[in-house]
């Protein structure tokens, strides 16, 4: 990814952007609301367009060659994109009919997704009587179908219980070796237990980036947290950034996951 | 043991040949129209209340004006003259405001998953609008039924009622595309129900669904040539009425419909990524 930029009519909410993760790494992007997180990964998925720049994701440019990108990412967004008025074996049916997974094979796929999820027993329930944990783990086992070379998760537990959070980091954890995995966070004891590299984006900026160690270390403080290290980049915008559109969504989500 | 073939690293299926991707679209296309067919069957509740119109329409509507024939419709009583105007009315009814669906599955965030995977947009959007057809094609049985029930007198045979499916396959297709044209632009509900409802009435009114063009006054004559509904209503009284009855020859009408379609399809193809945003 190099240089990579989106406006938004005269807001810049990406600037030039450059940064690579390894095949096998799990990178986290963290920064607070309105930084940018959401649009970077908006861009790599192809479902917006940069301003300038390039990105590669997966070797296939995500301008030039979406079609191509879009066959080799797994992508949880931020907003559900589960739909609650189908089962959840129903849900990943589409998907794997959208990816083109041939008939005969679409089943058994579908259920190794939802038993290495967890979600065998839940299969044939409708989604709207799951728990807020339970649909976080159907849209990974949803974006897994076709076994992606790199998975995009846009902020994994935003909205969820501390019991749920836990049972996601673990199957994130179990991932790991699978695929390439890109995560945002604003929660930053997510990006120092799942992440082996962070980038710490501000307003549109990566202002640092390394393992959660070395970005603890270039504090040249004794005993600091990758809170801390947050802190000192962005500044005290945690509480205080963040469009209300933005609020607004995170809000509904939570609501949703009641 | 797996056979090697099902063992391929991504499960990207690679279909460069034309035949190929031929195949996936279809299958594509079948994925979009199943789902949108088991959501209908976990809750018919809008496909039942929608029944209602139509027959208010026909039994109301439809019997005073027969009574009091007020609408001249030469040889064919004017229950006859309407039944296929009020069908094609019911397929513009519950297509014009599919778009809504679109919006819903924006704000609700399901949409992502449709862009987000490598279905081409124009098949996205085509199965979309075929999906949109199957609840046309609800309103199209219940039309008939009533018609049946109440004993007008339709021609209908294996061959015109595979007609009449074309025709609001087709008419489904282009009114829901048109639908999500507009959803793709306005992109909130509030402004999406606002141009709706501004858009079904002219339809509606400027078209030979519920009384000939004869009648009508010349300057709204040639918007409703312009209107796609005066061709799927031309199409299904080519159809299901005596010969002589419509206006335009049947693959004219048909033509029409289809090339309005495909145009639609191209155009929305264009503007639903604005969706993701």
């Amino acid at each position: 990814m190099d240089q990579l930029s989106r406006q938004f009519g005269t807001f810049t909410a990406v600037d030039r952007l450059s940064f690579q993760v390894g095949a096998d790494q799990v990178f986290g992007l963290i920064g607070p609301n309105g930084a940018g997180k959401t649009t970077t990964i908006k861009m790599l998925t192809t479902l917006i367009a940069p301003s300038s720049g390039r990105a590669r994701v997966a070797g296939y440019d995500v301008s030039g060659t979406p079609a191509e990108v879009r066959r080799r990412i797994g992508y949880v967004p931020q907003l559900i994109s589960a739909d609650a008025q189908v089962t959840g074996f129903e849900n990943l049916w589409v998907v794997a009919g959208l990816h083109g997974i041939p008939r005969a094979e679409r089943r058994p796929r579908i259920h190794e997704a939802l038993e290495l999820l967890g979600l065998r027993p839940v299969a044939d329930v409708l989604v709207r009587n799951y728990s807020g944990g339970m649909i976080r783990r159907l849209e990974i086992a949803s974006a897994l179908l076709h076994r992606p070379e790199v998975l995009f998760l846009d902020e994994p537990t935003v909205g969820l219980d501390p019991v749920a959070r836990e049972a996601v980091w673990e199957q994130i954890e179990q991932l790991r070796s699978r695929t390439a995995i890109v995560l945002t966070t604003h929660y930053m004891e997510e990006a120092d237990r799942l992440c082996g590299r962070v980038g710490v984006l501000h307003r549109g900026h990566l202002v640092a980036a390394g393992s959660p160690a070395e970005l603890k270390a270039s504090l040249g403080r004794p005993a600091v947290t990758l809170q801390d290290v947050f802190l000192h980049y962005a500044g005290e915008e945690v509480e205080l950034g963040g469009a209300y559109r933005e609020a607004g969504r995170t809000r509904r989500v939570a609501a949703r996951l009641e | 043991m797996s056979p090697p073939a099902s063992s391929e690293p991504a499960g990207a299926p690679a279909a460069p040949t034309y035949g190929g991707r031929l195949l996936a679209s279809v299958g594509q296309i079948a994925t979009i129209v199943g789902y949108e067919g088991r959501k209908l069957r976990h809750d018919p509740t809008e496909l039942l209340l929608r029944a209602i119109q139509p027959a208010l329409w026909l039994v109301v509507f439809g019997s005073v004006f027969s009574e009091i024939h007020a609408i001249p419709t030469g040889s064919l009583s004017y229950l006859e003259f309407l039944t296929p105007g009020v069908l094609a009315q019911s397929v513009l009814f519950i297509a014009i405001f599919y778009g809504i669906a679109s919006i819903r599955e924006r704000e609700l965030g399901i949409i992502i998953k449709f862009l987000v995977s490598p279905t081409p947009r124009m098949i996205l959007v085509g199965g979309k609008a075929l999906s949109a057809s199957l609840r046309g094609l609800s309103q199209a049985v219940v039309v008939l039924l009533l018609a049946v029930a109440l004993s007008v007198h339709l021609h209908l045979t294996p061959l015109t009622v595979a007609g009449v499916i074309v025709a609001v396959v087709l008419g489904s297709a282009l009114f829901s595309t048109l639908s999500m044209v507009i959803a793709s632009l306005v992109r909130t509900q509030e402004r999406f129900l606002g141009i709706g409802q501004l858009l079904t009435m002219p339809l509606f009114f400027a078209s030979n669904a519920i009384y000939p063009l004869s009648i009508m006054p010349p300057w709204l004559r040639p918007f409703a040539l312009f209107n796609p509904l005066t061709y799927l209503v031309d199409a299904l009284r080519n159809l299901v009425l005596p010969a002589g009855t419509a206006m335009f020859p049947l693959a004219l009408d048909l033509g029409v419909l289809f090339a309005a379609t495909l145009g639609l399809i191209t155009l929305c193809a264009a503007l639903y990524p604005r969706m993701a945003q």
